[in-house]
């Protein structure tokens, strides 16, 4: 069994990964690779483009590190919270942004998200500009310390697989082939008598709660919620990930953000540099390879494998 | 001293003025997205960037060449208009077939793009503009006082509004841009060119933001961020206008830029978000927005 092999594989050098290279990294690109594997949920298997998917990144973030500073509960059960708390917004947000389709969807989750950003911004619980800080990470199930790295990067590993699994099950079951189907063409699945707002709607709120979890693991990660979290760049950088990956694939996103971060930690020092690249990898990747990375990579191994057959 | 509600009287005409001021530029760049989304199909996200764009050209113009506000106010949007064809000729014309997200994706990599290269190159701070000297000082209107500049700036962009609105709805090259906005291919059989049109277009659409940004510059500092800060409220300001109407584009754009300042008196907690509260708001009432056609 090929496929056995390689699942064997990927396991073993998620395990091993931390004892090669800096956990930090691996955590901050894991949490990343999740919330882009949640947004390619809207993107590239609804045809929805979000242009706040921050929103929810970010409100998690706050919400997982007030619970953990003011509530003191214990990890879990913080990003429980912040995951309903992003789930509930894209209810809300959800409901809105599908009532317009297209190009005024992309800019109406901007305008929400952007909202979000001031409110964020003026509350005091997220403490404005210096965000919540030194966010305790506190023993999982109140047990479990996950101070130590090696320990809170396999819990990290555990909430991506999980987070992954939900996606995964959810883009295979009848549910998933309605979304491709409104994906393709919304009227038509209409007319075969799907409720095609109740599927978007559903997609929309799982996109955001899994993105929550996201944010909500990144800020126990780096013990900090900040408004870089909320802000439209973060919901940018997403759209970034997913379309550099190439969008409709599983694999897509997780490759995408681990090559976005990998730009970013590299080029840290260089500021603005940064941002002017990610512009003009949005520029290529439009112009010259829509499908992204993976994408393109299946493309050739289809049309080598069909060469060699026929 | 008359007051309204427990304001002031002059308080509430200065926050009122600033928001014709902030509406003012709302329903200018709001015309150029309109314009460029009937033509092309996109939206740009490019037009925030191309409204500071507007301002540094300016600026340079002055700091450079020593060449003034009132020759720039003609120069600066004909440099951002010729940057803008040049984005479409090169790069979104190679989109025109497919699904109008790229177009925004284009656009959205440029924004980041133009804006990293101008903070990269000048910093956040924020360059100064001298307000012309024919303009500085100000009107006692007896109620108020009346920033000249402030006043120039309502008034040049009403007219620049009302111009764009004549050109489209009572000129031939107008009649012209409307037919090929409903169907370019049948225009096209009639021998006129439409790809020069739509290069024109957003050509035109992008100087416009940059005459914004120019107008903008003595009023807030040059600043590489001036543009995103405004264009996702321009978006919301399209998404309740709806991109139907010219005339429906500039009246949102004035009508929220007063109720912005309205609510800086009354609840200034709610300024920023006031707009994106109506925009929800809109689009459970009517989701079209208020000109827009149901799609």
């Amino acid at each position: 069994m090929n496929r056995w092999i390689v699942a064997l594989i990927v396991v073993a050098v998620a395990l091993a990964a931390p004892f090669a290279i800096y956990p930090i990294f691996l955590m901050k690109a894991l949490c990343f690779a999740l919330f882009a594997v949640a947004f390619n949920l809207l993107l590239g298997y609804t045809g929805l483009l979000s242009f706040g998917h921050a929103a929810f990144f970010g409100m998690a973030s706050y919400v997982v590190g007030h619970a953990m500073t003011k509530w003191g509960v214990t990890p879990e059960l913080a990003l429980l919270a912040g995951v309903v708390a992003a789930g509930l917004m894209g209810l809300g947000f959800g409901y809105l942004a599908i009532r317009r389709q297209g190009i005024y969807f992309a800019m109406v989750t901007l305008a929400l998200a952007q909202m979000v950003y001031f409110f964020c911004l003026q509350a005091p619980f997220t403490h404005g500009e210096d965000g919540i800080q030194a966010i305790p990470r506190g023993n999982l199930f109140g047990l479990i310390p996950l101070d130590e790295p090696h320990t809170l990067y396999y819990f990290v590993l555990a909430v991506f697989a999980l987070g992954c699994a939900i996606v995964w099950r959810a883009v295979h079951s009848p549910f998933g082939q309605v979304l491709r189907a409104i994906r393709e063409n919304e009227p038509r699945a209409t007319s075969l008598g799907y409720r095609t707002r109740h599927y978007k709607l559903l997609a929309f709120v799982l996109s955001a709660s899994l993105a929550g979890l996201a944010g909500g693991t990144k800020a126990l990660v780096f013990e900090l919620a900040s408004l870089t979290d909320v802000h439209w760049h973060t919901s940018g950088e997403v759209v970034l990930m997913t379309l550099l990956g190439g969008m409709g694939t599983v694999l897509g996103p997780i490759a995408g953000a681990f090559v976005v971060v990998m730009i970013e930690n590299k080029f840290a020092d260089a500021g603005d540099w940064v941002t002017i690249l990610q512009g003009l990898i949005f520029v290529i990747v439009v112009l010259l390879f829509r499908k992204g990375i993976v994408g393109e990579a299946v493309d050739w191994w289809q049309r080598r494998k069909a060469q060699a057959a026929g | 001293m008359a007051s309204v509600f427990g304001i002031p009287l002059a308080v509430l005409m200065g926050q009122l003025l600033l928001g014709l001021i902030n509406g003012a530029f709302y329903a200018v760049l709001s015309l150029g997205l309109a314009l460029i989304f009937g033509l092309l199909n996109i939206i740009n996200f490019a037009h925030g960037a191309q409204y500071m764009m507007g301002a540094f050209a300016a600026w340079l113009l002055l700091t450079i060449f020593g060449i003034g506000y009132w020759p720039a106010l003609v120069v600066a949007p004909l440099i951002v208009g010729v940057f803008g064809m040049a984005v479409e000729r090169t790069m979104l014309r190679r989109l025109a077939k497919l699904d109008p997200l790229y177009g925004l994706l284009l656009t959205f990599g440029l924004a980041l793009v133009i804006e990293g290269l101008f903070r990269q190159q000048y910093g956040v701070s924020g360059q100064p503009y001298q307000v012309p000297s024919a303009l500085q000082g100000g009107m006692n209107l007896g109620f108020m006082f009346l920033p000249i500049y402030r006043g120039w700036v309502v008034l040049a962009s009403l007219v620049v509004c009302l111009a764009t609105w004549i050109a489209i709805e009572k000129t031939k090259l107008g009649a012209l841009l409307r037919a090929a906005t409903e169907n370019p291919s049948l225009v096209r059989a009639f021998g006129v060119n439409v790809p020069l049109m739509i290069t024109a277009t957003y050509g035109f659409g992008a100087a416009l933001a940059g005459l914004a940004g120019v107008l903008a510059a003595p009023i807030y500092a040059v600043n590489p961020l001036m543009g995103s800060n405004i264009i996702i409220i321009v978006f919301a300001v399209v998404v309740i206008g709806g991109m139907g109407s010219i005339l429906g584009s500039v009246l949102t754009g004035f009508g929220l830029g007063v109720i912005e300042g309205l609510t800086k008196v009354f609840y200034p907690e709610a300024s920023s978000t006031i707009i994106f509260v109506i925009m929800a708001i809109v689009l459970l009432v009517k989701p079209a927005g208020l000109f827009g056609k149901a799609s």
